[in-house]
């Protein structure tokens, strides 16, 4: 396989990591977030330093892990007491100050990132294979999670939280573990991406990856896991199959988020399973 | 015999409004009370402070003889409470037996980390159909809630609550919306669940099934208790009945 070939293997990976986090706490708990971008972005720094500063990369991509869901459960136990509809404001907010914090610090590289982060040792198919795997895990872990009683009770918080704290769940912290876990994730994929590029900036984490995320997650189909990897090959791979996607990328995932919203709130994994649904009857 | 419910001087208001004015009385285990009164009298308010879904302006919740004023919903759940709502919320998502289920799942759902590590639901699926079934849902199990008529969704409500077996219930109108067969059929289950042991408080509009089944009344009115005890000497009283009767004629024809 060429480099390229891997290093679209690597950044599908990566996605998935990130789309499938963000629908664990979007799609499972309820919980909108538009700055999921920025957590990706707090692991991959954590992970670069970790990384300059010699240390190994299971070390590095555990600090990533780490740091995010530090900061996700920061964030969250702020916005747990914030209305529903305040959290993605809240959340885009936090996007915007993290990635104008990290601007403005000489120790993370300021506008000029991080560069020349040791390689990890595994040359970019070994980096690949790498970060496929954790992928797959991820996606297990999803899969898992949501047929899980905690899967049941995220399920419950985000329909109706009340009525889920009237049956003996207790849903703010229900709500705050979805954020860790999710921000968790997307911190160990920063890592790998640290990795993989071995040159972070901090444009790379900002809002339109946020407002990316959110797309794959809702036209892959909110709450299935299947259906959001499915939307994430798809919004990954169109923009490198047609360049004129690439140039007018962020209007046509706005456009198609829209939409989706508007006509198949379902997403992809809605038609398909109305779909299977009409078949059986048919 | 212990308290399982001790009201204490709890008061509330909402912006000008004093909904709730030293409010007090407490439920002896094995009771089952009616607590009536007109509409905006209070009922409501009181048991969303007794299951901490309000914070009174003053006063204390103590459940098993232990102040729970300042404890969660859901802890005051885990020590032994289960509420219905009058406004029923039913897990619009789910099948009406995943709503039961999961309420019969309460303990491993109540601590995150027992629900992150169990997964295997056959037994809370069994106890939530025979509890459907208890309250007149059996056969129903796999219905999308979203088309199930009010009646039905005040079962649902009662067939929740009972899942997380509780030790002291409060039901919030669960007869609205059933037929009059129906309705005793709905407190003759409640009326057993009681004589099984679990202490009951049932708030309700229908005198008629009030009067048949409970041994204690406890009238609200302009958020004030006016009368507490033997239901032929609570209807008896005068405040009552000017406080009561006229205003609630319809219900009682009902
Ligand atoms: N959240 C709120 N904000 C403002 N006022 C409220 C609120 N909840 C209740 N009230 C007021 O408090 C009073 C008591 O209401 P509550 O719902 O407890 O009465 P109720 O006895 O349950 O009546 P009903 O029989 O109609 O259910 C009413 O005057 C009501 O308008
Ligand atoms: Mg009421």
């Amino acid at each position: 396989m060429s480099l390229y070939a891997y290093s679209l293997l690597s950044i599908v990976g990566i996605n998935i990591m990130l789309a499938v986090s963000l629908n664990l706490i979007t799609g499972f708990c309820g919980q909108v977030s538009l700055g999921h971008g920025a957590f990706f972005g707090a692991g991959a720094y954590a992970a670069a330093l970790c990384a300059v500063a010699g240390m190994p990369v299971p070390v590095a991509l555990l600090a990533g892990l780490f740091v995010a869901g530090l900061l996700g459960l920061l964030v969250g136990f702020a916005s747990v007491r914030l209305r529903e509809d305040f959290l993605a404001v809240t959340t885009i907010g936090v996007g915007f100050l993290l990635v104008g914090f990290v601007r403005k610090q000489s120790w993370l590289g300021a506008e000029m990132g991080i560069s020349k982060i040791p390689a990890s040792g595994l040359g970019p198919d070994g980096n690949a294979v790498m970060i496929l795997l954790f992928a797959l895990a991820t996606i297990a872990f999803s899969l898992y999670l949501k047929r899980s009683w905690m899967g049941f009770a995220f399920r419950a918080v985000a329909d109706d939280e009340q009525a889920a704290r009237t049956l003996a769940i207790p849903a703010s912290t229900y709500k705050l573990v979805a954020f860790a876990i999710g921000t968790a994730i997307a911190g160990l994929a920063g890592g790998l991406y640290t990795y993989f590029t071995q040159f972070i900036v901090p444009d790379s984490f900002g809002f339109i990856l946020s407002v990316t995320l959110m797309a794959m997650v809702v036209i892959g189909g909110t709450g299935s896991t299947w259906g959001v990897v499915v939307g994430t090959i798809i919004l990954t791979l169109l923009p490198e199959a047609f360049r004129f996607i690439n140039e007018y990328r962020l209007l046509i995932f706005g456009g198609l988020l829209v939409l989706v919203m508007r006509f198949a709130p379902g997403g992809l994994a809605g038609i398909v399973t109305s779909a299977t649904r009409r078949l059986r009857r048919a | 015999m212990t308290d399982t419910l001790e009201v204490q001087n709890i008061a509330i208001a909402f912006g000008g409004v004093q909904a709730l004015t030293d409010v007090s009385f407490t439920v002896k285990k094995g009771e089952l009370v009616g607590l009536i009164g007109p509409n905006g009298a209070g009922k409501t308010t009181l048991l969303k402070i007794i299951a901490g879904v309000l914070a009174p302006d003053s006063g204390q919740i103590l459940l098993g003889g232990k102040d729970v004023t300042s404890l969660p919903t859901a802890a005051r759940v885990r020590k032994g409470l289960a509420v219905t709502h009058q406004i029923v919320r039913p897990f619009r998502s789910m099948t009406v037996l995943d709503n039961t289920a999961l309420a019969a799942g309460h303990r491993f759902t109540s601590n995150p980390l027992t629900a992150l590590f169990h997964k295997a639901r056959k037994s809370e699926d069994t106890h939530a159909r025979t509890t459907l079934s208890r309250v007149g849902l059996g056969g129903l199990e796999q219905s999308d809630v979203n088309a199930l008529p009010l009646g039905m969704l005040k079962r649902l409500e009662v067939a929740r609550a009972l899942a997380v077996e509780p030790d002291l219930i409060i039901l919030d109108e669960p007869l609205a919306g059933l037929n009059h067969r129906e309705a005793e059929q709905q407190v003759d289950t409640i009326a057993a669940l009681n004589a099984g042991g679990v202490t009951t408080v049932l708030i309700e509009h229908n005198l008629r099934e009030v009067l048949r089944v409970c041994q204690r009344l406890l009238v609200l009115d302009g958020g004030r208790i006016i009368a507490d005890g033997d239901p032929t000497t609570v209807m008896a009283n005068r405040a009552v009945r000017e406080a009561y009767i006229g205003k609630a004629d319809d219900h009682v024809a009902a």
